[in-house]
């Protein structure tokens, strides 16, 4: 996990957090709602690999976090009359690290595969609720997911577009930074570390004094509130709240974005999420097969570039740097 | 015994289903001692260090560390309490570095790892430390070096730095230099001795086949046979009784016993 130095970092950070600013003055208003869903996976997926990457925990039922997000807007913002964003944010992390409690307890006992399929399962258990339970969520239509207002202003003179690519795409985008800067201390602390010897080695972590259930459990309550959090950008973003938003195959694209992107490195899986978006966006405008041309880029990515999209840029950095 | 001892078992059995693996196992190791446990494969040796670890709960007995119960407390308290272990097979954490691997250990000594967004970075007083156990072991020099890539010997001394990087009182040592060339073999348990004086470790145990070295810096032996205890003496008086090599050791007892006895007469 080696990262660049510090002064190209900030400066390299700096410069995509100005172009993601610019970005809906320069592109087109379609090109921009593609953004929207990219922060929320970008989200989501700083806390799934700090699972994955860091703690060596391959989730295959995250979704289901996504999902809580997205179906906590839903009932916060129709059914309980909450419209604040900044609440719907907060209240939808506490909700997915309640719900990731217990699936967590369970689950840190469990590495690899085992851990893999026990979290697909509870990822399944969640769809099914959320299907069956016609009265409650409103089975396979889903529910709604009413504007929010940001800062308590609700900004009715905009229409539905004008408001998303407006002033929501600046709110979303400065989440992002301020999670990534989140995790990014997350990662670089002392628990960090013990999250990575963990990853690394549980039984000899242990021998230095890891505790490493108890890490296992907290990784996995903070990536249930990112998740969280960056579902509920995507349903407001949709305006609803799908049960599909759980089911596995949704869980196998979180899985996809961060391989795509380099689970290796911090900025890969955010990355992974951009990318994924408009490559998805672009194959299914071309070809009615767009899912065989993820699955090929799948392929390719994991035989011939294992580090992801990340490890062949910082490949080229360094060749760059050196000549 | 027990006023000194630090560590104490009284009585232990271990048995899975019928087959007993422990049978009643006594013993004490005090401050100052450096106690070897020795005996043929399937003595019970793994069981024992197992039990002294908190590992394994005894079906019976007792194993007090420091006067108080630490059957099966687990590794993660035990390294809290002051006692530490570094493993036959060299462990290691692939892909951090030197530095990174001592820090793990210094980390947890310090009860740093609670705290989840503070900069490790840039915690001076840490990393100086992480310097000073690396020194010890002449490690001091690849600092950054990805663990992966140090050569065996090197693991085993990253692997046992970081142990020592705890800062315990005990030090458990299972075959130290197992799958070392045997002319570094005394090198890396000078180093190891040596390094447990300087960091204030009161007693070592010491799991080892090489007779030599048992014979050269263990302070008491602990002969193991069938789950039980043979004999628990000091080296010249374990060497002075071939009925109890040769049921520790083998055919090599001659050699060994005649090279003892030679390197110690007046």
């Amino acid at each position: 996990m080696k990262d660049a130095p510090g002064r190209v970092l900030l400066v390299g950070v700096a410069i995509v957090v100005v172009a993601l600013a610019a970005f809906p003055k320069v592109a087109s208003p379609y090109y921009t709602t593609l953004v929207l869903p990219a922060f929320g996976y970008a989200i989501a997926l700083l806390g799934f690999n700090l699972l994955f990457g860091f703690t060596g925990l391959l989730s295959f039922g995250h979704a289901l976090f996504v999902a809580i997000g997205a179906y906590s807007a839903a009932v916060l913002t129709g059914k309980l009359g909450v419209k604040s964003f900044e609440a719907i944010v907060l209240v939808a992390g506490i909700v997915a690290v309640i719900a990731a409690l217990p699936v967590a307890l369970l689950a840190v006992r469990y590495v690899r595969i085992f851990f893999g399929i026990l979290t697909l399962a509870f990822g399944m258990l969640f769809h099914s609720f959320l299907f069956k339970f016609y009265n409650l969520t409103g089975g396979d239509t889903g529910m709604r997911v009413l504007r929010p207002t940001l800062f308590g202003t609700d900004f009715k003179e905009l229409d539905k577009t004008t408001f998303l690519i407006g002033p929501y795409y600046y709110e979303c985008l400065a989440l992002l930074v301020v999670l990534a800067f989140a995790m990014w201390r997350i990662v670089h602390s002392p628990f960090g570390l013990h999250l990575a010897a963990i990853r690394e080695n549980p039984r000899k972590a242990e021998y230095l004094g890891v505790r490493v259930h108890r890490f296992r459990l907290l990784a996995f309550l903070i990536s249930a509130f990112y998740g969280a959090v960056g579902g509920a950008i995507l349903g407001v973003n949709i305006g609803q709240a799908d049960p599909e938003l759980a089911y596995w195959t949704h869980s196998g694209e979180l899985v996809f974005m961060t391989v795509l992107g380099g689970f290796a490195s911090f900025f890969g899986p955010l990355l992974g999420a951009f990318t994924f978006i408009f490559l998805k966006s672009e194959l299914m405008g071309a070809t009615e097969y767009w899912r065989f041309f993820l699955g090929v880029t799948l392929a390719v990515i994991v035989i011939a570039f294992p580090r992801g999209l990340m490890g062949l840029a910082s490949d080229a950095w360094t060749k760059a740097v050196r000549r | 015994m027990s006023d000194t001892a630090l560590i104490e078992t009284i009585g232990v059995k271990k048995a899975y289903g019928d087959f007993v693996a422990l049978d009643g196992v006594s013993l004490a190791v005090a401050a100052g001692e450096t106690v070897a446990i020795v005996g043929p494969n399937g003595a019970g040796k793994t069981t024992l260090v197992n039990v002294l670890t908190g590992l394994l709960k005894p079906t019976e007995g007792v194993v007090r560390f420091k006067g108080e119960d630490i059957a099966g407390i687990g590794p993660v308290l035990l390294a809290q309490r002051g006692m530490a272990r570094a493993f036959q097979l060299v462990h290691i954490f692939p892909a951090l570095t030197v530095a990174e691997t001592i820090a793990v250990a210094v980390v947890s000594h310090e009860r740093q790892s609670l705290r989840v967004v503070a900069s490790l970075g840039k915690n001076r007083a840490l990393w100086q430390r992480v310097r000073d156990v690396a020194a010890i072991f002449g490690l001091d020099g690849k600092l950054d070096s990805t663990a992966r890539l140090l050569s065996q010997g090197e693991k085993k001394l990253l692997d046992i730095a970081s142990a020592f990087a705890l800062v315990p009182e005990v030090i458990l040592l299972d075959e130290p230099t197992s799958g070392v060339s045997s002319g570094d073999k005394h090198a890396i348990m000078r180093t190891l001795v040596d390094a447990a004086q300087r960091a204030g470790v009161k007693a070592i145990l010491l799991v080892e086949h090489d007779m030599d070295l048992v014979a050269e810096y263990s302070t008491r032996i602990v002969a193991l046979q069938g789950g039980k205890v043979l004999a628990d003496r000091a080296p010249d008086a374990f060497f002075a009784d071939p009925e109890i090599v040769a049921a520790i050791v083998g055919k090599r007892v001659g050699r060994l016993a005649a090279g003892h006895t030679a390197g110690r007469a007046p």
